[in-house]
């Protein structure tokens, strides 16, 4: 059991991650405390893709190898995969998008409601609003 | 030759606007407008031209940058997105038109730029997640429609950014597990093509990481397509947000994620797989009658117009996904044609609630007394519409759900049958109740000081630029009634996957 947990520990602890970050989501009341469970949920999944590009033991980088007109093709199970990489590039430019425009929310939601508890704004929200 | 070039043009040119709208919209106001209707004319008459091409000669390869399909990204268009390209860029052109003056009353003037841009990004947004043939692709494109959406609908009116802040939550659960499933997907095969992927796939069916990969991949989708029970974040977000914006993200985004849901079904995994390897069909054809039914309920319950038409919306998911989920020709007809029809009908709905919002201030609909008289134009426009999503024959809403009955009767699945009569009933309570308000109710004060006779209410419609947009969207809903047998003969019958 210890071996098997042990041998894919990445995954184990991107789950882990990801989890404390949904119950964040879920569970919490205070709107940045679930922007900030949003965060860990999206940087476990990057974390996750990183993970899976790594081998153990010797692995190189992706490049032609051999010079001087005496070339061979780099195997695939020699060097690191970098499309992981390249495709968390993109979700990390996502997530940081992604905060900007909660944060940006949170910020509206505070001026008009002078509170970031969700709790507190929907009763806010109970007294003042009447359907349009 | 441009032809060739329009899978890439369809994405290209609004990108490029959209930029410089933001750029103009620093300096002047006036012609933001302008080139956000150019870029989405360029696209739907791109869209036009695929449709067109794909008739006649079957599906595109669109390869950005001339790389080989498993590792560049492909752009692929068959029968299937290509109708879905025509009707996102259509409805996208149209409430466009309407928004000029629908957004001028709701939103601030310093923010009309922005508006543009964002709006054109979202269309381009919906466009790219339509036509690409990559997986991660798709969830780039999902992640800048999803972007797009939260901006535009915390423009809206008050508790708009509340509503927003939940959907940014749960939009990016949605769109995190997509992305788990498309990294399991990767570990199995190392290939991100949908094409390629369904070559590789089959030898790992019976795989736990496949399964677990499908798995994320249905519920992100049911999350971002507002399947019930994952569909919480819808009602508030679209009842708060500029009725342009209700309008066109009503119309067209749930479908465009109802299409995602029919590609990794029936694409990217064989239908074999979704219907007989893993109990998936059976499992959202409940799910789907559910919907159907809580969609309709939750509706007769509303006093506001919008709310009710969010509630309706959930119900009309669940028609596409029942349709999808008997899965066998008939049903599956029914379901793609139900897409194209209900981005009309949903669109024409809203747009009609936000023409009531702008004349008279209000969506309660015990205060709709003699609107027919004020806006005549308008309410008859709701009533015919209305008639469509209840399934009367000459509109388009028949003949959906006939083919999807048929496809119930077919499947043997006679409770589907019963329960798209069921909500179709319902569904027509819904819509009565609000033309009984708006048509038939006397004033009370009428009867209280004149002994019953009418008051004079003047008519007072809204200006042509809004009224001419829901107009085009009624006669959009009689053609495609009237023409539903030749777009079926046309385009749909090849977009049903083989083996059905």
């Amino acid at each position: 059991m210890i071996e098997y947990i042990v041998a894919k520990y990445n995954y184990w602890i991107y789950i882990l991650l990801m989890m404390i970050g949904f119950y964040a989501m879920i569970g919490k009341t205070n709107l940045v405390k679930k922007l900030l469970g949003m965060n860990v949920f999206q940087w476990a999944i990057i974390l996750y893709y990183v993970s899976i590009a790594s081998k153990k033991g010797g692995a190189t980088i992706p490049i032609v190898m051999g010079a001087h007109g005496h070339y061979e093709p780099a195997q695939a199970a020699q060097y690191l995969n970098p499309l992981p990489h390249c495709l968390m590039l993109t979700a990390i430019v996502v997530g940081v998008s992604t905060t900007g425009v909660a944060l940006a929310l949170i910020i509206m939601i505070y001026r008009r409601y002078h509170t970031v508890e969700e709790d507190e704004i929907l009763q806010i929200q109970e007294t003042s609003i009447t359907i349009k | 030759m441009i032809a060739e070039q329009f899978p890439a043009l369809i994405i290209v040119f609004p990108l490029i606007i959209a930029f410089w709208i933001n750029i103009v919209g620093w300096r002047w106001t006036r012609p933001c407008f302008y080139m956000s209707m150019l870029a989405l004319s360029v696209s739907f008459i791109s869209a036009l031209g695929i449709l067109n091409t794909v008739i006649t000669t079957g599906t595109i390869h669109y390869r950005l940058g001339g790389w080989e399909p498993p590792w560049g990204i492909e752009y692929v268009v068959d029968h299937l997105n290509a109708l879905i390209l025509v009707i996102v860029s259509f409805v996208g052109l149209v409430v466009g038109v309407y928004s000029k003056r629908s957004i001028q009353k709701e939103i601030s003037e310093a923010k009309i730029p922005q508006f543009y841009a964002i709006y054109t990004l979202l269309v381009m947004a919906l466009l790219g997640m339509t036509v690409t043939g990559d997986a991660f692709n798709l969830y780039v494109l999902l992640e800048i429609a999803s972007l797009a959406a939260y901006a535009l609908i915390a423009l809206g009116e008050d508790g708009a950014p509340l509503a927003s802040f939940n959907y940014v939550i749960m939009g990016t659960i949605g769109a995190c597990f997509y992305l788990l499933g498309v990294g399991y997907l990767y570990i199995a095969t190392g290939s991100l093509n949908m094409a390629d992927l369904s070559q590789l796939l089959p030898n790992l069916y019976h795989s736990k990481a496949v399964l677990a990969a499908y798995a994320f991949l249905m519920i992100g989708i049911a999350i971002k397509m507002a399947f019930f029970p994952l569909h919480v974040w819808l009602p508030d977000a679209y009842t708060h947000a500029p009725s342009a914006v209700s309008a066109f993200v009503a119309g067209t985004m749930t479908k465009v994620g109802a299409y995602v849901l029919i590609r990794v079904m029936f694409t990217i995994f064989r239908p074999y797989f979704s219907i007989e390897l893993v109990p998936v069909t059976t499992v959202l054809g409940w799910t789907a009658i559910a919907a159907m039914i809580y969609g309709c309920v939750l509706a007769i319950a509303q006093r506001d117009l919008k709310r009710m038409l969010c509630y309706i919306l959930i119900a009309e998911v669940g028609y596409i996904v029942l349709g999808i989920s008997v899965a066998n020709r008939m049903g599956f007809t029914g379901a793609i044609l139900h897409i194209l029809n209900d981005a009309f009908m949903m669109a024409c709905l809203f747009l009609v609630t936000g023409a009531i919002m702008y004349k008279i201030g209000t969506r309660d609909i015990t205060n709709f007394r003699h609107l027919h008289k004020k806006m005549p134009f308008t309410m008859a426009a709701f009533t015919i519409t209305a008639l469509s999503v209840v399934g009367i024959p000459p509109t388009c809403g028949f003949f959906s759900k006939w083919y999807l009955i048929l496809g119930a009767i077919d499947a043997k699945q006679w409770a589907f049958a019963v329960a798209l009569v069921i909500s179709s009933l319902l569904s027509a309570i819904v819509f009565f109740k609000v033309i009984e308000k708006a048509y038939f109710k006397p004033t009370a004060s009428a009867q209280a000081h004149n002994g019953g006779t009418h008051e004079e209410v003047a008519m007072d419609e809204v200006p042509m630029s809004m009224l001419i947009p829901i107009y085009i969207m009624v006669a959009g809903i009689l053609t495609l009634g009237l023409f539903s047998g030749k777009i079926i003969s046309t385009v749909i019958q090849f977009a049903v996957p083989a083996s059905f």
